[in-house]
């Protein structure tokens, strides 16, 4: 079955996915890897946007001088997951006069939008779901399909403060969308394809893409890093959910686990967003300067999570370094500065490659 | 399998389709005609041009859909329902999209579409898109590629101009050309 053959799976996972094989019909077992792929993917979802949750206290915590969750589990390991219980097990509550319909849909736009983009990261050479041949554009458009969940909530919701958190994030995404594709873009003008596997290997001869593009490169990344922050609603850009104006902006009616999908989602936007900086400019799975090429039982996935984790750090710093914006200041960066910016350095990456001066 | 998929595809479009033109609240209409759009993205993935599909899904999805929402947000309530339709209004609807219906199925039955070889297909690359949008050879799109271009700068620049409005005068009250004051501009 062609679609099977996209699902390479893990390395681990290959005497698992052969001993299903020999067990069952091929049909059958091409479905049951299916199912275990879905699981593994929800399971890392549920995993990793628990503990960035976690990472995201102790982080704050670190900055205030607090000592931070400390008491479920040893140093607190467990605060998350004790969290997430007590939301799933929280009455589900809603206002008289919303559109129901519209107000149960939108937090599954955002958080299938998330789940959607996770699935074509090369998280090792091994595991990636869908190797798809536009990876990166796909990406780009699935960021465009999460808005909307944050649209509909805030406008079926029929609550004031939420609906003017929702046209902040309206505004706010489209703007930055821009940004994140053009310093994207710049990045693909380097590599020449937009298959993210194809960009990782790129990167194993030559070295990392921010060294080989250098200037432009490092120009790029700080740009994607500005936008990607301001395009998953964190501060210094969350004026989306301001606390101090609008109570908390577009999730204010939702509770229990309706309100837990959009703080998730919120995380995994963010794990998204350093993956794609991972893979664009720091050569993904890729070990620096090779030093595990030659161990072959190594896990490359614990690179990818080392970088991924040192860029989520970097956005958390960010966080409780920079005050807020105000609205007109956030699209003055924008359109003012970022966009110009850009082009510019678009057509400067174009001059270099052009003249061969890539290291 | 390709089969059952494509059955559940179509029977999703269908089903939205009618939802979208009968629903009498209007952010649902457009709602469903975002499943309509995934759904037709989710064809162009099934025959494996997965290109047009991210198309299909920026393009619609993320931009003409939000524009929609963000038109109604800006005039619609969520309590307001959409007045009923006169007969006449849709005997005529009716009449227009049945003859619509007519000519595409016409174009598609007529059409003689060229059988090619299982082993000889392979999946489109963006760079061959690349490549025949940019030609100017036989088969090319550069000319209409570069009218579009021009169009989307008269459309830029046209939208700048009306949205600058006109100049502030030292006493803070807008000026028209002619010299004489307005005091409705804001700009």
């Amino acid at each position: 079955m062609n679609f099977i053959q996209m699902i390479i799976p893990l390395n681990i996972t290959k005497t698992i996915s052969d001993w299903i094989y020999s067990i069952m019909p091929e049909t059958a077992a091409s479905y049951t890897i299916m199912v275990v792929i879905a699981v593994a993917y929800l399971l890392l979802f549920a995993v990793a946007g628990l503990y960035l949750v976690l990472l995201e206290r102790k982080v704050a915590a670190w900055f205030q001088l607090r000592i931070g969750p400390n008491r479920v589990g040893p140093w607190g390991l467990l605060q998350t997951m004790a969290d997430a219980l007590k939301l799933v097990s929280k009455e589900l509550t809603s206002t008289i006069k919303i559109d129901k319909f519209l107000y149960n849909l939108a937090p599954y736009f955002v958080i299938v939008a998330a789940l959607m983009a996770m699935a074509v990261f090369p998280f090792s050479k091994q595991f990636q779901a869908f190797d798809i041949n536009i990876g990166v554009f796909f990406l780009i458009a699935i960021s465009s399909i999460g808005v909307i969940g944050i649209l509909l909530a805030g406008w079926s919701s029929n609550n004031k403060y939420a609906l003017i958190g929702a046209m902040r994030s309206g505004l706010q995404t489209i703007s930055y969308e821009l940004s994140v594709g053009l310093s994207i873009l710049t990045m693909v003008l380097l590599t020449g394809s937009l298959q993210l596997s194809e960009i990782v290997e790129a990167q194993r001869t030559g070295g990392w893409l921010i060294l080989q593009g250098h200037i432009p490169s490092v120009i790029a990344f700080m740009i994607f890093m500005i936008a990607g922050t301001a395009e998953t609603n964190r501060a210094p850009f969350d004026l989306v959910e301001a606390e101090s104006e609008l109570g908390a902006g577009f999730h204010t009616e939702y509770s229990g686990m309706k309100f837990a999908y959009f703080f998730l989602a919120e995380f995994i936007n963010m794990f998204i967003i350093a993956s794609i900086a991972v893979v664009l400019f720091f050569g993904g799975w890729l070990s620096p300067f090779g030093i595990t090429d030659n161990i072959t039982w190594f896990p490359e996935v614990i690179w990818f999570i080392i970088k991924v984790a040192g860029l989520i750090f970097l956005m958390m710093w960010f966080r409780w370094t920079f005050p807020r914006l105000r609205v007109d200041q956030l699209l003055t960066l924008e359109w003012k500065y970022l966009l110009p910016l850009n082009l510019m350095n678009l057509m400067l990456m174009a001059i270099i490659i052009w003249l061969n001066w890539t290291i | 399998m390709e089969r059952i998929i494509f059955y559940i595809l179509a029977a999703v479009i269908i089903l939205f389709a009618v939802a979208s033109v009968t629903s009498r609240k209007i952010l649902r209409a457009v709602i469903y005609l975002l499943f309509v759009l995934i759904g037709i993205a989710g064809l162009y993935f099934l025959v494996d041009y997965n290109f047009l599909a991210a198309i299909q899904l920026t393009v619609y999805g993320g931009g003409i859909i939000v524009l929609f929402i963000f038109a109604v947000m800006l005039i619609h309530h969520v309590e307001l329902v959409l007045e009923k339709t006169a007969l006449k209004k849709k005997l005529i609807a009716g009449a227009l999209s049945a003859s619509g219906l007519a000519v595409t199925l016409w174009a598609i039955s007529t059409y003689p579409f060229p059988e090619t070889s299982a082993t000889a297909y392979s999946s489109i690359e963006v760079a061959d898109i690349g490549r025949i949008l940019l030609s100017y050879e036989d088969g090319g799109f550069i000319l209409p590629f570069e009218v579009i271009s021009v169009l989307l700068v008269a459309v830029m620049i046209g939208s700048i101009v009306i949205a600058k409005g006109r100049k502030l005068v030292a006493d803070g009250s807008p000026k028209t050309e002619d010299g004489s004051e307005k005091l409705t501009e804001n700009k």
